[in-house]
């Protein structure tokens, strides 16, 4: 089994204060701590515990600047035997149908089984690079998977639906999942593991090492245009309705009337 | 010069705050309420390698370094203090003097199960008339046949119920002062070690403290770390260590306090505004970075220094002492700008409060810091 996981270094934004920056278009990230994008952080486990159960190969492809290498040898430290980092500054990663395409070219340079990739990205919460890189490999997927069960030559999943429900599907290998978070109980990487993590491979390309033209995934090329990041206003405008108990009940039955909610 | 950790250390960092917060931080207020030893919890940092990343692969550890060491007992205080004092105790002063002065064998025997996380280690070094002025230990050790008997007690000691092995210190020779003390490695189920009760302390209620006794406790010829008379010079290297350790948990502590005041600053609102408004409240919070940068940056340096082979004696006694206090000021601060809700065990800050006050006297109180720092400059 040779598997695939995608993994995106985010910020995290939970507590931090965020800004929109100069540019209008990106927030600034100056004082954000930053990590593994959550989804993916279940797919590293769920390729590990794979790899575990059956034995195989794991390699993570990560697409970002240097910085991301702490978060990709974190992945190294827990399993997986290498990892590709794809820098380069012309990826205009603001499109997922353009970082699919990156992903894609990387991974169809080598024969695979399974690719992984987290359900959704913290940061910029497209849900659609895994299902895009799908079609880019032209291989099966399944989105929002909540279990994995390896069968021969083909794989098991259950999707999680909206409502409660479960799909469950069949598919034969290769293909594409994205995994949602909860799946599995990812690990901590023990401290062995971080300092074998600093001497496997880790190889970084360019779009020239994977044949790949500018145009192709730039923003030039790039039929999404981001117009303007914003801070919605969080507006109130209460009116307070005076009187006693049966005055107050006429007025607001009737402004319901008029504002068409009765 | 460099000031960035590289990306190993970062990683050991990221992985123990993680771990910390998830693992530690929600049970942390319980474990102090009700007093309990978290032994899975240690049972979990032991099996992630976490006891052996001060110590050489060759006996078990990972040789991750001190400062990698240091970040881990950062991270695991700030979230529970006395799961750092268990844990710093351990590596660095009840290992830490077998790693530092043990033959192969006994390395063997004790550093490498320690580092591996399967047992705990304590450091037997105060007694009741021995504190500060360690020289003035009374335990005695006797030769007999072809070993030594230990009489005497110890206060104050750190996984004392705990611990399969303590390194115990004892005057083997009356006539030559602190010359005349030495160091043994004590198997803790050795008949006649008996400890007491733990203590009812002010704060760090989910570590083990507890007296020792010896009582005729019999010992093999080579339970002596090193050679007669060596144990007061031992213990002042291996404390060396420790403070580097002492002042990684007190900067843990004193980053916790500024980030619980921070959050509330931000969420109380008084007179219409979050307090965070008003610059008495800025200032101390401003300070408080302050110290708690300035505190990390030094325990750094000492931790680096040592990593180095370099000499770290005086930077460490700066480390514990700069970060001990603003471990203590940072708490005091947090408890008041929390105000009276600062002062109910509903909120973390009063935990901080009590188990800081600890950073300013274990390992050598301030007084004996300065001390320290005297003599280093020559005076
Ligand atoms: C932010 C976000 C959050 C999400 N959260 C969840 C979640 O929590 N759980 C979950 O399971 N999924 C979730 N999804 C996935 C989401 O439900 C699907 O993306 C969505 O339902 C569209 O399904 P699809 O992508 O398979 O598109 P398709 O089903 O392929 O549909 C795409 C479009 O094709 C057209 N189309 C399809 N069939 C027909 C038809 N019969 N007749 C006419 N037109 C048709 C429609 O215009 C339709 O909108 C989320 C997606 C996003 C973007
Ligand atoms: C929770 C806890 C855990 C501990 N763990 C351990 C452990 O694991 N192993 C261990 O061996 N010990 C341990 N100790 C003991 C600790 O190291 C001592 O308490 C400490 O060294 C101070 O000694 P003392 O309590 O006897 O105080 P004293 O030495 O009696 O000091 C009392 C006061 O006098 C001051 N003073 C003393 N001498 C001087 C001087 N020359 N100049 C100026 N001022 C001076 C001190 O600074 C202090 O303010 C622990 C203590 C506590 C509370």
């Amino acid at each position: 089994m040779k598997m695939f996981v995608c993994i995106k270094r985010v910020p995290d934004t939970s507590e931090a204060d965020v800004k929109i920056d100069q540019t209008g278009k990106s927030v600034d990230s100056s004082r954000f701590s930053f990590g593994i994008n959550d989804a993916d952080n279940y797919a590293v486990e769920e390729a590990v515990l794979i790899k575990e159960a059956r034995g195989g190969e794991i390699k993570f492809l990560c697409i970002g600047p240097k910085d991301s290498d702490v978060v990709i040898r974190m992945s190294l430290a827990k399993g997986g035997e290498s990892a590709v980092r794809i820098e380069d500054p012309r990826i205009n990663q603001k499109d997922p149908l353009q970082v699919a395409k990156v992903l894609a070219a990387a991974i169809k340079r080598e024969q695979f089984d399974l690719v992984m990739t987290g359900c959704m990205s913290a940061d910029d919460s497209n849900m659609s690079v895994g299902v895009a890189l799908a079609e880019e490999l032209g291989v099966s997927h399944a989105a929002m998977v909540k279990s994995v069960e390896i069968l021969d030559g083909k794989i098991k999943v259950k999707r999680e639906l909206e409502g409660g429900l479960t799909e469950v599907v069949e598919m034969s290998l290769p293909a594409v999942i994205t995994i949602q978070t909860g799946i599995n109980v990812p690990r901590y990487a023990p401290v062995r593991g971080i300092r074998e993590a600093q001497k496997k491979e880790l190889k970084v390309l360019k779009l020239e090492d994977l044949g790949l033209a500018e145009e192709e995934v730039s923003e030039a090329g790039s039929r999404v245009e981001l117009m303007k990041l914003y801070i919605p206003v969080v507006a109130s405008n209460a009116e307070m309705i005076q009187g006693t108990p049966d005055e107050k009940a006429e007025i607001m039955a009737v402004k319901m009337v008029k504002g068409g909610l009765l | 010069m460099d000031f960035r950790l590289n990306e190993e250390q970062q990683m050991i960092q990221n992985m123990v705050r993680e771990f910390a917060d998830k693992e530690l931080a929600p049970v942390a207020a319980r474990l102090d309420e009700e007093g309990e030893f978290p032994h899975e919890i240690i049972r979990k940092m032991g099996a992630l390698g976490l006891f052996g990343l001060p110590f050489s692969e060759e006996y078990g550890g990972t040789g991750a370094g001190y400062l990698s060491y240091a970040l881990a007992v950062e991270e695991i205080s700030r979230a529970c203090a006395s799961t750092g004092i268990t844990y710093a105790a351990h590596c660095s002063i009840g290992a830490g003097p077998i790693y530092l002065f043990g033959t192969p064998e006994q390395k063997k025997q004790w550093v490498m199960p320690c580092a591996q996380g399967k047992m705990l280690a304590a450091f037997g070094l105060t007694e009741p008339n021995a504190g500060s002025d360690a020289g003035g230990t009374q335990t005695t050790a006797v030769p007999d046949g072809d070993g030594w008997v230990l009489n005497g007690s110890k206060c104050f000691i750190t996984n004392a119920g705990v611990a399969k092995v303590a390194v115990i210190t004892a005057v083997t020779d009356k006539e030559k002062g602190s010359r005349g003390i030495s160091s043994f490695v004590v198997p803790t189920d050795t008949p006649g070690f008996k400890v007491g009760q733990p203590y009812r302390k002010l704060g760090l209620n989910a570590s083990d403290t507890r007296e020792i006794i010896l009582d005729n406790v019999r010992l093999p010829k080579e339970s002596m770390l090193g050679k007669p008379g060596e144990g007061f010079k031992q213990f002042l290297i291996a404390l060396d260590g420790g403070r580097i350790s002492i002042g990684a948990l007190s900067v843990g502590i004193a980053q916790a306090c500024l980030d619980a005041s921070l959050k509330y600053a931000r969420e109380r609102v008084q007179f219409d505004q979050p307090i965070a408004k008003f610059q008495a409240v800025q200032f101390k919070l401003a300070d408080m970075k302050m110290k708690t940068e300035l505190a990390r940056t030094m325990v750094y340096k000492a931790a680096w220094l040592k990593d180095q082979g370099l000499a770290f004696s005086m930077e460490a006694a700066i480390a514990k002492l700069y970060a001990s206090e603003a471990a203590m000021q940072n708490a005091t601060e947090a408890v008041q700008i929390y105000g009276g809700y600062g002062y109910m065990k509903d909120y973390p800050v009063e935990r901080y409060f009590r188990d800081a006050k600890l950073m300013e006297i274990g390992e050598g109180t301030s007084e004996i810091q300065r001390l320290v720092i005297a003599r280093l400059l020559g005076c």
